[in-house]
């Protein structure tokens, strides 16, 4: 049983600005946590565990055998033991067993969520084996939310200077398309385009960049788990990786081959994965590269600007 | 043949025209979303069935001015304000691709 607060934290699903929505999906608990955790055994004193938390300047201690964690002294038992005098006793007679964990691959939305819904101050973080791999704190939320803000502000920041100039120098810009989200697809691609119209390159070049950025952004939208697009601008060049997160290509010789496709039928019923967007990338590209592994698949493709027209 | 010629076509009924003047030069049939990116001609009318906001975003970026969506489907809210911030026309008929790419093409040639 728990009460509401009287203040929600106001990051929810439906009306918060999307680069921070990306980021608290993006982010995961394992980005944020601090893993070098200092733990305690069952036969640890309360007293010990207090001189622990004062040395080390912490609220909380995980109670483990080896790396499975069995229990939680916060400072609240040790203050209980003080004032009822067992300070002496072992942790296991008087630590919290029922304990709510997070797991690392979570997206730090559940973190912030807990946090809210929770009186805790911190919460134990297992990873796919139930081992105990870090503790995360509303603080170490809140310092990466921060860098990460002002790196995604800056590029934003830096967008809106660059596209008023018509002359392309070097100028990157980085795009988050998430799984699935055919509600935003293709914008990136048309910022893209936008942006070589503005510097007035060929029509048929435009159309060959348009082209690879569009299908790579898709690519990332109906097969990945999320993923980004940079597009980086030179003068006579522009390079467009797609960069995600898994889960990788099985085959890349076959994903090259035209018509071979793994998309669902859903998919195939809105008009895409008919197994040509990686050929047709290749096919407007200069210059084409492909990596995949289970951690991911990056693509990049380049289009010369300042080519003859065919 | 412009966007307005479309329009004069009695088994097309027009659904959105941002500029009646916007030429009309080729046509492509087509559902295949990559496809179509890949081999429909800048300024052609597309005839599709792909009745979704994802199909203006292709036709905006290879420069197709005019859908007419095929087989008696129907266009969404989403689709038409998509369409409306890209200036992309938008017709729907009853007529398969062939019959609609049929008239299309006799508008073309005369």
């Amino acid at each position: 049983m728990y009460t509401h607060h009287m203040h929600e934290i106001p990051i929810n699903t439906v009306t918060s600005a999307n680069v921070v929505l990306e980021l608290i999906y993006r982010l995961k608990i394992k980005d944020v946590m601090s893993t070098n955790v200092i733990t305690a055994t069952k036969e640890t004193t309360l007293r010990e565990i207090q001189q622990i938390m004062r040395r080390e300047k912490i609220t909380g201690l995980p109670i483990v055998m080896g790396k499975r964690l069995i229990g939680l002294v916060s400072m609240d038992d040790i203050i209980q033991a003080l004032d009822k005098g067992y300070i002496e006793d072992k942790a296991s007679d008087h630590m919290s067993r029922n304990l709510i964990i997070l797991e690392d691959d979570m997206p730090i939305s559940f973190a912030i969520n807990y946090f809210d819904r929770y009186r805790y101050h911190r919460f134990p973080v297992l990873n796919k084996h139930k081992e105990l791999v870090g503790m995360i704190t509303n603080r170490d939320i809140t310092a990466t939310l921060l860098i990460e803000i002002n790196r995604v502000v800056e590029e934003l920041e830096k967008r809106n200077r660059k596209v008023e100039g018509t002359i392309l120098s070097h100028e990157m810009l980085t795009y988050y398309i998430m799984k699935n989200d055919f509600e935003n697809a293709g914008h990136a691609s048309t910022e893209i385009k936008k942006r070589l119209k503005s510097a007035q390159v060929a029509p048929q070049t435009i159309r060959r960049a348009a082209i690879a950025s569009y299908e790579l952004e898709m690519n990332l939208v109906v097969h990945s788990e999320g993923g980004q697009l940079t597009a980086e601008y030179d003068a006579d060049s522009l390079t467009i990786t797609a960069r995600d997160t898994g889960p990788g290509i099985e085959n890349v010789d076959e994903a090259l081959e035209a018509g071979y496709s793994t998309a669902s039928e859903w998919i195939r019923s809105l008009g895409f994965g008919a197994g040509m967007g990686l050929p047709n990338v290749q096919s407007v590209a200069d210059a084409f590269e492909i990596t995949s592994s289970k951690e991911g698949t990056v693509v990049t493709a380049t289009i010369n600007l300042r080519a003859k027209e065919e | 043949m412009n966007v307005e010629d479309l329009a004069g076509i009695e088994e097309f009924t027009t659904v959105f025209i941002a500029d009646g003047k916007t030429p009309v030069v080729d046509g492509y049939c087509g559902d295949l979303l990559s496809d179509v990116m890949a081999n429909a001609p800048a300024q052609s009318v597309l005839m599709t069935i792909q009745a979704h906001k994802n199909t203006i975003a292709v036709a905006s970026l290879v420069g197709i001015t005019a859908l007419v969506i095929c087989n008696g489907r129907s266009v969404g809210p989403d689709m038409l304000s998509a369409a409306q911030e890209e200036e992309i026309a938008i017709f729907t008929t009853a007529l398969t691709h062939f019959e609609a790419a049929k008239l299309v093409s006799a508008r073309l040639e005369s």
